[in-house]
């Protein structure tokens, strides 16, 4: 039924898990932006995060151990991957940059359904976001609104690191022109692998962030994986505000639509990103060149 | 010992063969220059210096060290630096950030006041993006970029191409400071006055192979060599 307090709360849910698109999709452009390389493993790595940080919560059964532990086992994973695998495939095709990642991608899942089994783990949210919170026009989960909160400081910490330090003006001149960069006495490599963790973080936070609205099976991360790339069109490839942009825009649209029609909420995510294709093929907030 | 010794150099662009048997040496504080028709193989010879084109086989000794198979990363490290044709500024960064990150990993690098005294016109746009500079700015900004790291040699690649005169102008006197305060300079160059003005040594160079060495001041008498190579 379409009514304020309906619509309002379709709207909070829509900017919840935009918020949580935002931070996937941002650590999913800067690997392409930086590398090159489109990493179909994202999704998997945001499912593994959300397992990493599940086994940390039933040792510890602290929230923020557990937030912790997913990040930094996702980034680990991703340094790994990077250095063992990934650095190998700079000089070839896309193709096969892509048929390794997704393969990884499966690895990933396989071995966690393997070790957990398909069904669904799941984790409390911390006391302190516990229950529900009353905005005056309606009742709202305090841990959503928490959600909001935590991954607009993430999405600033990625943007210090980004657009403030050292390594991130190192990142910027790397994804413009990275032959560049390494004629200029910086190993690129490195820099490489190091992008590479900080995204693999990113998806590895979102999906342990993730746990306490909706538990999480294996193959979470298929969905995610699909909805995080029509976010990085939408926004512009290869652009951290655009993804954070387009990651809003399609919480909303997957949200709101829901609320008339579920059935057609891919759909008309699917529309966006089509439209905006046509009409600013760069996307949103994307800057010509690689794309 | 020499700075730099290059022997039988053979490099590849894909499948295509374009450098052959190079040999050739440059000593410090000197300045040298390759001349040649375009496609040559002077850009290939300057890239496979700095490691961006692997060569296939062959040698360079850079102060006693063997370049061929490091990365470019080691070689700037090593003292090397190649201002591209291309100038392939960082646009997203400032002046200044494009400066800084060039001096990141120098052992000894320029402070920026250096680099603005030798181009005041940086100083003036310091805070402007790469993208937002003109051709002649961008050029200085890409020499400055090399010196930052106070290089043993620097590598220009057609630093004059494209430019108007009185820029070019402003362009060699800063060669020449730099020539004359010993700065080991390999330039690859079309505009034959210029080179012949700053070289003291040149290379020519044709299909891939160095055809002759001499000084420069030779050339200019023997206008035979410049016609069957140059076209000139």
């Amino acid at each position: 039924m379409l009514s304020l307090p309906n619509f309002a709360a379709q709207a909070f849910n829509g900017l919840v898990l935009g918020a949580l698109l935002a931070l996937i999709a941002s650590g999913l452009t800067i690997i392409y932006g930086t590398l090159g390389v489109l990493n179909l493993a994202h999704g998997a790595m945001f499912m593994v995060g959300g397992y990493a940080g599940v086994v940390a919560y039933q040792y510890t059964g602290s929230y923020l151990v557990a937030v912790a532990a997913g990040s930094l086992f996702v980034m680990a994973l991703g340094l790994l991957m990077e250095r063992v695998v990934i650095r190998h495939f700079y000089d070839r095709p896309p193709e096969d940059q892509i048929l390794v990642t997704f393969g990884l991608g499966i690895v990933y899942v396989e071995l966690v359904r393997l070790t957990f089994g398909s069904l669904s783990q799941s984790m409390p949210p911390p006391s302190w976001a516990a229950g529900i919170t009353s905005l005056g026009f309606m009742i709202y989960p305090t841990y959503r609104l928490a959600v909001v909160g935590i991954v607009a400081v993430a999405l600033l910490a990625l943007y210090l690191v980004l657009y403030r330090s050292r390594l991130g003006m190192i990142v910027r001149a790397g994804i413009e022109d990275a032959v560049m960069v390494d004629s200029l006495g910086i190993d690129v490599y490195r820099v490489f692998m190091i992008v590479f963790g900080i995204g693999a973080m990113a998806a590895g936070f979102a999906g342990i962030v993730n746990v306490p609205i909706a538990p999480i099976t294996p193959d979470v991360g298929e969905s995610i994986l699909v909805e995080t790339f029509v976010v990085v069109v939408i926004g512009g490839v290869g652009s951290f505000p655009g993804a954070v942009l387009g990651g809003l825009i399609a919480g909303e649209i997957l949200s709101l639509t829901s609320m008339v029609d579920p059935a057609y909420s891919q759909v008309m995510l699917f529309l966006v990103m089509t439209f905006v294709l046509v009409v600013r093929p760069r996307g949103l907030l994307g800057e010509q060149g690689r794309a | 010992m020499s700075l730099i010794e290059v022997k039988a150099l053979n490099s590849y662009y894909g499948d295509s063969h374009i450098l052959f048997d190079v040999d050739m040496h440059v000593e410090r504080n000197e300045v040298v220059a390759l001349i040649g028709r375009n496609g040559a193989g002077k850009t290939t010879t300057l890239k496979s210096l700095m490691g961006i084109v692997r060569p296939s086989a062959g040698s360079v000794k850079f102060d006693g060290v063997e370049l061929v198979g490091l990365p470019s990363h080691a070689i700037a490290r090593a003292g090397m630096q190649l201002v591209h044709e291309e100038r392939r500024i960082f646009g997203s960064l400032n002046v200044e950030q494009n400066l800084v990150l060039a001096g990141l990993t120098a052992p000894n690098r320029w402070p920026l006041d250096r680099v603005y005294e030798m181009f005041p016109r940086l100083k003036e746009r310091r805070d402007s993006r790469g993208t937002d500079l003109s051709g002649g700015e961008q050029q200085m900004l890409a020499i400055a970029r090399a010196l930052v790291r106070d290089p043993k040699v620097v590598l220009l690649d057609e630093p004059f191409e494209g430019l108007a005169p009185v820029i070019v102008r402003d362009l060699v006197a800063a060669c020449r400071v730099l020539a004359a305060a010993g700065q080991t300079i390999v330039l690859v160059e079309q505009n034959l006055a210029a080179t012949l003005a700053l070289a003291q040594r040149v290379y020519i160079v044709n299909n891939g192979h160095v055809v002759h060495e001499g000084p420069s001041r030779e050339l200019k008498e023997q206008p035979k060599l410049l016609e069957r190579y140059l076209g000139v």
